[in-house]
């Protein structure tokens, strides 16, 4: 079925113009009001010297990058930026390697596997808030679950929330734990469309499982890798919940990162500090997209050779 | 055409990580608001900070009468304590205020100073019968921006039956020094000390002052060797085991039940967990929080206030007003506070409630004591002290610093 040029109810030139305008409207709009107008906000309230007073009468002076330096000077950056990269980056190892592992697993087809899958699903399911408080609650110093365990095996008890040097260690297993399912998904789904012959081929050819893993299986799954990497990272960055319901970012600010130190700064207190707060998020929202380019960098040179 | 296809993926994907990102970090923007207002002029709008309240219970059916008898609708929306200061903030710069809004008294300076709130000259509310020392939470530069509508404070208490298996009488309790010997005796009996909350919020804070006024020291000066004293007495509770480590993460409520458990001798905790005392299977007792060298600390007051927001549309002071009145009339009062477990604001529904529950005396005795936490002209400067404070309690209490070290730093930063 071809169409020809002059077909009736196809408008020429300019009016097709106009058509294809309003057709991006509506996109244009959404991303206006609800992307590009609170970042317009974000950005804008990083800027100014805010108190309780002029954030409710809308006059509050233009400071420049004085918020900016404020945070840069808080001794609490050096911390929660440390945690922040830490924090991401072993979820993210964690969650990637124990996804893959399961993916492969699962790709087995045995008997239940379906069925084993979808529990694996259930932490993603849950609600943070159910997940986080559980968490919170098995990993408590005097009556939580996971203590009683180590005792039973003669292990003294940890102070998993409220030591410094374990809170992070909480919220990052716990952290693993929720993205795990994540990246089984993705990763399994991937691991549908590499075609059955080519590990038939390499079983001919006397490959092991452990090089079919290597030679076929990882480096056809880079693509797929690569987004589930570069999504992870994303969601990972700005994880606030778990922290804030288990540590609040405590104790002695031992498990804050940027995502809790900006809602510590523009909500935490009763005198909000919204200019820094705003300015701790913008730092965030500029990182996320900072590896946004890297991986469209990647993936084009990975596109031209 | 192949690169432009690049282009527009790269817009595409860079959108995409944008939007992400925003979407945790623009909730300091301001378009977080709930829209409340302005739909129906014969509606009035009620913030409270009791979310455990549906509506089916006393509190929400009191409201509506106070709404049928003022004529109005009433449409009530509750909001997480923590929550409700910033959310009222964010709807006054909205110009979208709640016609009466139901605060903790520590944020009414806040909101005061934001512009928020409206004067008791404005709006004509008559705050005569309240407590001069509740009162004051909500009074600065000499205006008063609403009235309490109960309060409540902290005390300790304690489980008979530990402390009488542990042989320690409760009235032997006078200080700091025979508080810890009672502690050591439980913990040698092999039940466990005491439990208090020392979280890194405003609770955290709210537990740690009774300990802080009872060593003498002041808010302005929170390193002085007093305040230093205080935080040494509970980091050397949790060090001997006589409190748990957990406190460093409870809040009230987590701290309740682990008193409720029945381990603990002692509990440091408010009013509001009477009602739960009387459910929890054993007998307790209360006692008034001791200062350091004996005589009763003083406790800080908590409690709401119902404030009148700023409207752009004044003539509606004037139903908000017998609203107001409504809910702290004598009578409702009464209920409200009993249905709260607080203690009334006025000395006629306290002697009232007293009489009704003789058990009540020592929490009447010791609101009358309490101080507020913006009192002593602290106004707004207080938030930032008590934030300073909480970490320093916290970092003193996980070792991460040493008392006297956390609270120089905490001083330090206040300035």
């Amino acid at each position: 079925m071809s169409h020809s040029r002059s077909q009736p109810g196809v408008p020429p030139g300019e009016a097709r113009g106009r058509a294809a305008w309003a057709f991006l409207t509506p996109v244009t709009l959404y991303l206006a009001l609800f992307y590009a107008y609170p970042l317009y906000r974000n950005v804008d309230l990083s800027l100014r010297d805010y108190t309780v007073r002029s954030f409710v009468q809308g006059d509050a002076p233009f400071t420049g990058l004085a918020n900016y330096r404020t945070v840069f000077d808080d001794p609490t950056f050096a911390p929660a930026l440390l945690h922040t990269v830490v924090f991401t980056a072993v979820c993210l190892v964690f969650q990637y390697v124990i996804g893959l592992a399961l993916a492969v697993f699962f790709n087995q087809h045995f008997r239940l596997s379906v069925t084993l899958r979808a529990l694996f699903l259930v932490p993603w399911l849950l609600p943070l808030i159910v997940s986080a408080s559980t968490w919170s609650w098995m990993l408590n110093s005097e009556s939580g679950i996971i203590n009683a365990a180590l005792h039973a095996i003669g292990v003294d008890p940890v102070n998993w929330l409220t030591s410094p040097s374990w809170s992070l260690t909480s919220v990052i297993i716990a952290n693993i734990w929720i993205g795990v399912p994540f990246n089984l998904v993705v990763l399994y789904s991937g691991l549908q469309s590499i075609p059955a012959s080519l590990y038939e081929a390499a079983a001919i050819d006397g490959a092991n499982a452990w090089q079919r893993f290597w030679r076929i299986t990882f480096p056809l799954l880079r693509p797929v890798s690569a987004i589930t990497l570069l999504l992870g990272l994303v969601y990972t960055l700005k994880v606030f919940d778990i922290i804030w319901i288990m540590t609040k970012g405590g104790p002695a600010d031992s498990s804050s990162t940027f995502a809790t130190w900006s809602y510590q700064l523009g909500f935490g207190n009763l005198v909000p500090a919204f200019g820094p707060g705003a300015a701790v998020g913008n730092l965030l929202v500029v990182a996320a997209l900072v590896f946004g380019l890297v991986y469209l960098r990647v993936q084009r040179k990975q596109a031209l050779s | 055409m192949n690169s432009f296809s690049r282009q527009r993926r790269l817009t595409a994907a860079a959108m995409t990580a944008l939007a992400v990102a925003t979407s945790a970090t623009a909730c300091g923007s301001g378009s977080g608001g709930t829209g409340t207002n302005a739909a129906d002029s014969g509606t009035y709008t009620i913030w409270d900070p009791y979310p455990q309240f549906d509506k089916s219970s006393d509190w929400a059916k009191l409201l509506d009468d106070c709404g049928t008898e003022a004529g109005v609708k009433i449409k009530r929306t509750a909001f997480d304590t923590s929550d409700l200061s910033n959310k009222a903030l964010l709807a006054a710069q909205q110009d979208n205020s709640a016609d009466i809004l139901i605060v903790d008294n520590p944020v009414v300076s806040t909101l005061a100073e934001a512009g928020v709130l409206t004067t008791t000259d404005d709006n004509k509310l008559d705050t005569s019968k309240a407590d001069p020392n509740l009162l004051a939470a909500g009074q600065s530069g000499g205006k008063t921006y609403g009235t309490p509508i109960g309060a409540n404070t902290l005390a300790l208490y304690y489980n008979k039956e530990v402390l009488k298996e542990a042989g320690v009488d409760a009235d032997s309790v006078k200080d700091w020094t025979s508080l810890t010997a009672a502690l050591e005796k439980v913990k040698k009996a092999g039940k466990k000390g005491i439990t208090f909350s020392a979280i890194g919020t405003e609770e955290g804070s709210f537990q740690f002052l009774p300990w802080f006024w009872g060593s003498g020291a002041k808010l302005t000066e929170l390193d002085s060797a007093e305040a230093v004293s205080a935080l040494s007495l509970w980091k050397n509770w949790l060090d001997k085991g006589y409190a748990p480590n957990s406190v460093i993460n409870n809040t009230q409520t987590t701290s309740w039940q682990e008193f409720a458990s029945g381990d603990y001798a002692f509990a440091e905790n408010g009013t509001w967990q009477l009602a739960n005392a009387e459910k929890a299977g054993f007998d307790y007792g209360v006692l008034p929080i001791p200062g350091a060298d004996g005589g009763n600390a003083s406790a800080p007051t908590g409690g709401e206030f119902v404030t009148i927001p700023v409207q752009g549309d004044t003539g509606r002071y004037a139903t908000s007003q017998r609203l107001v009145t409504c809910l702290t009339s004598t009578e409702n009062l009464y209920d409200t506070d009993t249905t709260l477990s607080y203690v009334a604001p006025t000395s006629e529904v306290q002697d009232k409630q007293v009489a009704a529950n003789a058990e009540l005396k020592p929490w009447v005795d010791a609101v009358k004591a309490a101080k507020g936490r913006t009192s002593d002209d602290l106004g707004t400067k207080y938030p930032k002290i008590s934030e300073q404070m909480w970490k320093a309690v916290q970092s003193a209490l996980s070792g991460s610093n040493s008392p006297k070290d956390a609270l120089t730093a905490a001083q330090s930063a206040v300035k």
